[in-house]
């Protein structure tokens, strides 16, 4: 039988802040951050690695959270979609998705900025094809995605004209 | 949507890893990549009482070249091959690698954990039975070397034995002269292909010297289509030839009707894909640079 009372003592920083926690091995990433930290922009689809709504930053790397044991993340940077907005400024990313429409309902949405984080951060002039490539985990039923590939272009556009690091 | 409890055990090392199966006992599974075993937890369709993560070891998420061979870590995610720029000198490996789900499971899943799950409709299996590919089990009383074609027994069934477990894989790098292509067909990207093909072949100047195609989905393992390969062998390769090898595609493949497909279309598919994946090895082992992607419906 497994020890049901375990509990992992587990330090990770989320959106540049520390966090020390005991957790229940079971415990999946993204219920930690929506339950334990209340941090509830990431959100959860469909629950089983499809949907990519769950999407977070795990070390600068896109994971779907709803796939990852907060035990794992142990040590590890997660940037949330509560980490983009820095000193009361949307992230380029985000001003990009208002300004292009790129979201309806916007239950998809965090996901979508953080894969598209993701892929800016490595290629800072994605084509077409490289954009699509690196949102195809994301699942979006309102919009088309017309406009979101809109919205991570022109947002590509302002982070390389304003130099962006992040 | 929780798995049942479980009792989490972190590895600091595969030595380890390899005791703590061995004391744990049957009720205790590997944690590797986890974006198979997680959902398949979370569907309580498997129900670990242990878990051991082997994610906190380091030295076993990396791509070397040795001997003329790729040596891969049994956790060297999907991504690091992708970008890897000793990979891709295997331009097979990229499109297996480039292609696999998406991003972020690629970010997560890895090559060992792929093979020893050993699902009819992994890439790894279908793309490495196609080169010279072997892989090292370690177990409590050492290591041994399997080839891949060994080491795959049945859907989800290896050689590993209980307290064993993928340490690394070793696949020979092709000569000059060999060129292969991997390509799936899939109705979106996150699920798993509904059919897939993977060719590789070596070329004497305009003769086929070499030749291995495998299909992916459409057995309960990946299949070798042997009477195709034969077509090939020895011969300059025509657009008549390529449209012998499909055929032997079709009549080798042996798929099932599912949400994906009915098993006629997924007959006709896999020769479909064999004659694409085919025209794309040839023009690399013909130096030229070809970009490969999956056919998304």
């Amino acid at each position: 039988m497994p020890d049901a009372a375990q509990k992992v003592s587990i330090q990770l920083r989320v959106n540049g802040k520390l966090h020390s926690r005991e957790v229940e091995p079971r415990l999946l990433l993204v219920e930690f951050l929506r339950e334990d930290l209340e941090l509830t922009g990431t959100h959860i689809g469909c629950d089983t690695t499809y949907c990519g709504a769950c999407t977070v930053l795990m070390n600068g790397a896109a994971v779907k959270s709803c796939t990852v044991f907060a035990v794992q993340a142990d040590g590890a940077e997660i940037t949330t979609v509560e980490g983009l907005e820095k000193d009361g400024e949307l992230h380029p990313i985000q001003k990009a998705f208002g300004d292009c429409y790129g979201l309806q309902c916007g239950y998809c949405t965090p996901g979508l900025m953080l894969s598209a984080l993701q892929l800016l951060k490595d290629n800072s002039n994605p084509n077409q094809k490289q954009i699509r490539k690196a949102i195809a985990g994301n699942t979006c039923r309102c919009t088309g995605y017309q406009n979101i590939l809109k919205a991570i272009d022109t947002a590509a556009a302002a982070m390389r004209s304003a130099g962006h690091g992040d | 949507m929780y798995p049942r409890a479980f009792t989490y055990h972190r590895a600091g090392s595969l030595k380890e890893a390899v005791t703590m199966l061995s004391q744990l006992g049957e009720g205790a599974k590997l944690l590797a990549g986890g974006q198979s075993l997680i959902p398949l937890m979370k569907l309580r369709f498997a129900n670990p009482v242990h878990l051991v993560d082997l994610n906190f070891i380091s030295g076993t998420s990396c791509v070397r070249e040795q001997d003329g061979a790729l040596h891969f870590g049994s956790l060297t995610r999907h991504a690091e091959i992708e970008k890897s720029t000793s990979a891709a000198r295997v331009p097979i490996l990229r499109d297996c690698a480039a292609g696999i789900a998406d991003v972020q499971v690629r970010n997560r899943g890895t090559i060992g954990g792929s093979l020893a799950e050993a699902d009819p409709s992994s890439d790894w299996a279908t793309v490495l039975l196609t080169l010279s590919c072997e892989v090292r089990c370690a177990g409590i009383s050492g290591e041994r070397s399997l080839k891949l074609s060994e080491f795959l027994k049945d859907a989800y069934t290896t050689a590993l034995a209980h307290d064993e477990l993928v340490s690394e894989i070793v696949v020979k790098v092709p000569p000059e002269s060999s060129g292969g292509a991997y390509i799936a067909f899939k109705r979106t990207a996150p699920v798993y292909p509904t059919a897939s093909a993977a060719v590789q072949l070596s070329l004497e100047g305009d003769r086929c010297t070499e030749a291995a195609i495998t299909l992916g989905c459409v057995g309960l393992l990946p299949i070798r289509v042997l009477e195709g390969e034969a077509a090939l062998r020895g011969q300059k390769i025509t657009p008549k030839l390529i449209e012998s090898a499909a055929d032997a595609a079709r009549v080798a493949a042996d798929p099932q009707s599912d949400m994906r497909g009915s098993a006629e279309y997924k007959r006709q598919l896999v020769g479909a894909l064999v004659k694409r994946a085919t025209e794309a090895a040839l023009q690399r082992a013909r130096g030229q640079q070809v970009e490969v992607s999956h056919i998304y419906a």
